[in-house]
């Protein structure tokens, strides 16, 4: 008796399947790339490759919160669309963690899914240069909330579907070296990268733009990921008594090189600076008071008091870093580019052309959002970039400059 | 004569004069490295003695850690790969206690009392941890081919590791300044911090009551018997497996203690942090010349002395931006150098064939 029942169920759910396979679906997919189609009933699926573990987590942590505020926004503000078809929208999470091998594999896992419309990531630049290029291959878009490498959107290096709602590195290195030799009035800067896209070239950047203005780079050294014991190169840096000290690192070495600097003797009057890949809470407990007055560049937009509500609200604490306006802003574009490229079958199925979907948010033009008003240009850099530089007193990041 | 000659010709082969003139080759292109920087006289002599102390301190806690690896493969002749993490545990393990006692102020109050409670339990976790270690991977896997507790020590480094990372985050943990290793002090002339100082003498006080322990003991004495040949050593009532216990223990305890020096002097702990000092104690191990503890303190002190100093000694001197980033490359050169002209290490023994 009970196998007769199994064998009706399964013949009509064959039936069932079958006739929504073939019944109504009108829409034929012209796109080159071809369309990804959500059934009703299913989710958008999004994804989210940032740094999810480490020691860097909480820059993945701020970026992630900020992409799932943007979807519930987004939900919110669009519930008759969604709901013809019964449809959510699901954020697919990958740990692209701060590395080359991490963006890899998260890309990776993602392309996989032929049901992944776009993605929102990565966090650190190492880690976005094989994702983009493995994610672009895949007609997928990646649009980064915190990547700030130059080489990322350069014109002969960028990948073909990758976008950024972060300041390009040139701007932020200027920013430093005008604050350096102007603010500070310093005429001798040594800077320690990390071998990360990110760090060496914002470095190089900064001191090229400290040369122009009338400055020295006195010494560009380099340290690995990992290594603990940054006394012999501060030694060596100290050896030319720089007034500037920039490191614009991540927290682990960041904190090392912070509490060393004020045990080598020659670096007493330097002044230490960083940039964005420090500005966390966890950097300050790792750094301790060492911390206590040096300087880190970063975005200006951190502050919008509506969003920092909702991201209490939902996860009971402050966003823990720099770029969650930044993430938000990015999701926000790629949703609104899904919604606008999107055709909506009889039945509720939603069609996005992958194609259409890139273009359309190469093509976005004087978009506002919570960092500014956005516009795309060709190689990818989306940003309305503006860089604040923050002092570290009594444990919290303080604008100092530009002045209002 | 003659014959001799041609004894010593028949053995050798072009292989061996190949190696031996690469090994030539990296020792002149080091001496032109160090020729052009003396040449370049950037540092002034107080930085280089400066260097030479980072190197020791460093070095201090690669020997401590070293031990333990030559411990049991002086005994067991296998490389104990979990041994990096066995390290971690005690560090941070120690960290939570240095949180709470600094907390309650007792850290800076009682400072020495608070050290030696924090070594404490670093070194009863190691000691848990390689225990646990010892008789779940390895103890079941003696009689096996060589290879094969090779494999099972990556596999219980892997499992230590993200045993940990599961317990207490992935984040980095802050240790806490212990006040009274704030700063610097001179000895005979030498400006040295005071963690330093004390990173060293506890180095140097610990292995002299280890060779002390290993020379002159009866359990010492088990030791160096079982480590001779098992067999026999067995056959003179000497209980193997405790002996190997006991190695293990001893081990554990050592890179438990090194645990919480590491921490002092870069006041940083997390779930990954065994694994490079492991594999750079590994290299201390080989290049003093495995099995044998001297050696062991030895290569400690040569390869974190290499390190801080080769950079700018050789690297510098050959024009290389950024040389500090090389580091590595000069810990595993002094290895590849070691292995080419003394392959069992600067004060190894050559073993005879069966325990080869």
């Amino acid at each position: 008796m009970k196998k007769r029942w199994f064998i009706l169920i399964a013949v009509v759910l064959l039936v069932a399947v079958v006739l929504a396979a073939c019944g109504k679906s009108s829409y034929k997919c012209e796109d080159p790339y071809g369309c990804v189609n959500v059934a009703p009933g299913q989710p958008i699926k999004i994804g989210a490759a940032l740094v999810l573990s480490g020691p860097n987590e909480s820059l993945g942590v701020d970026s992630l919160g900020g992409v799932e505020i943007a979807v519930d926004d987004f939900t919110a503000a669009n519930k008759d669309w969604l709901a013809k078809g019964k449809h959510s929208i699901q954020v697919v999470k990958e740990d692209s963690q701060c590395s080359a091998e991490g963006g890899q594999t998260a890309a990776q896992k993602l392309a996989a899914d032929k049901s992944i419309v776009g993605v929102i990531g990565t966090n650190c630049s190492s880690a976005g240069e094989p994702a983009s290029k493995i994610l672009s291959d895949a007609h997928i878009p990646l649009i980064s909330p915190s990547n700030t490498a130059p080489s990322l959107t350069a014109p002969k290096t960028h990948a073909e579907c990758y976008l950024r709602t972060a300041h390009n590195d040139k701007v932020q290195g200027k920013a430093v070296a005008e604050f350096a030799y102007k603010v500070l009035g310093a005429k001798t800067m040594a800077t320690i990268h990390d071998g990360s896209p990110y760090a060496e070239q914002l470095q190089q950047v900064a001191c090229d733009v400290f040369k122009q203005l009338g400055g020295k780079c006195v010494a560009q050294e380099a340290i690995n990921v990992g290594d603990t014991d940054m006394r012999p190169v501060l030694t060596k840096i100290a050896a030319s008594k720089p007034d500037v000290l920039y490191y614009p690192i991540f927290i682990q070495e960041g904190a090392l090189i912070t509490q060393q600097a004020k045990e080598v003797p020659g670096l007493e009057n330097t002044v230490l600076m960083g940039s964005d890949g420090m500005i966390s809470p966890d950097f300050i407990k790792a750094a301790g008071k060492a911390a206590e007055g040096m300087y880190l560049s970063g975005p200006a937009a951190v502050n919008n008091e509506e969003f920092n509500k909702k991201y209490e609200a939902k996860y009971g604490q402050e966003p823990p870093s720099a770029f969650h306006l930044h993430a938000y802003d990015a999701a926000t574009m790629l949703l609104n580019a899904i919604k606008k490229v999107a055709v909506v079958d009889k039945d509720g199925t939603i069609h996005i052309p992958r194609k259409a979907l890139c273009q359309a948010l190469f093509s976005t033009k004087n978009f506002k959002g919570l960092t500014g008003t956005l516009t795309c240009n060709q190689y990818g850099d989306c940003a309305d970039p503006k860089i604040n530089i923050n002092k570290i007193i009594n444990g919290k990041y303080v604008p100092v400059w530009p002045k209002k | 004569m003659s014959e001799k000659i041609k004894y010593f010709l028949e053995r050798i082969s072009w292989v061996d004069i190949m190696v031996w003139l690469f090994g030539l080759a990296i020792l002149v292109i080091a001496v032109i490295g160090v020729i052009g920087s003396i040449h370049n006289a950037y540092y002034t002599k107080e930085q280089w003695m400066d260097f030479v102390v980072f190197g020791i301190s460093q070095g201090g806690v690669y020997a401590l850690i070293a031990l333990g690896y030559t411990l049991v493969y002086g005994i067991l002749f296998m490389i104990n790969f979990a041994h990096g993490d066995i390290f971690m545990a005690g560090a941070f393990t120690g960290y939570f206690l240095a949180a709470k006692l600094n907390q309650y102020g007792i850290y800076n109050s009682h400072p020495i009392i608070s050290l030696l409670l924090i070594m404490l339990l670093a070194m009863v976790t190691s000691v848990v941890v390689a225990l646990i270690t010892e008789r779940v991977a390895y103890r079941p896997l003696r009689k096996a081919p060589r290879l094969v507790p090779l494999i099972t020590a990556i596999g219980a480094s892997f499992t230590i590791e993200y045993t940990f990372r599961g317990l207490y985050g992935s984040g980095v943990e802050a240790y806490p300044d212990m006040k009274i290793f704030v700063g610097k002090t001179s000895v005979l002339g030498l400006r040295i911090l005071k963690v330093h100082l004390l990173v060293i003498i506890l180095s140097i006080l610990l292995m002299a009551a280890l060779y002390a322990y290993v020379q002159y003991t009866k359990a010492g004495k088990a030791m160096r018997a079982v480590a001779e040949d098992k067999d026999v050593a067995s056959l003179m009532g000497v209980d193997v497996d405790r002996v190997i216990v006991n190695t293990f223990i001893l081990g554990a305890a050592l890179a438990g203690i090194a645990g919480v020096l590491y921490a002092l002097i870069f006041k940083q702990v997390h779930f990954f942090m065994g694994f490079i000092p492991g594999i750079k104690a590994f290299t201390a191990a080989v290049v003093g010349g495995i099995g044998n503890v001297p050696g062991a303190m030895l290569g400690g002190f040569i390869l974190g002395i290499f390190e801080a100093l080769g950079p700018g000694l050789i690297l510098e001197g050959l024009g290389i931006p950024a040389s500090y980033q090389l580091k590595d490359v000069i810990a595993f050169t002094l290895l590849v150098l070691v292995l080419i002209f003394r392959p069992t290490g600067l004060m190894g023994e050559r073993l005879s064939e069966e325990k080869v």
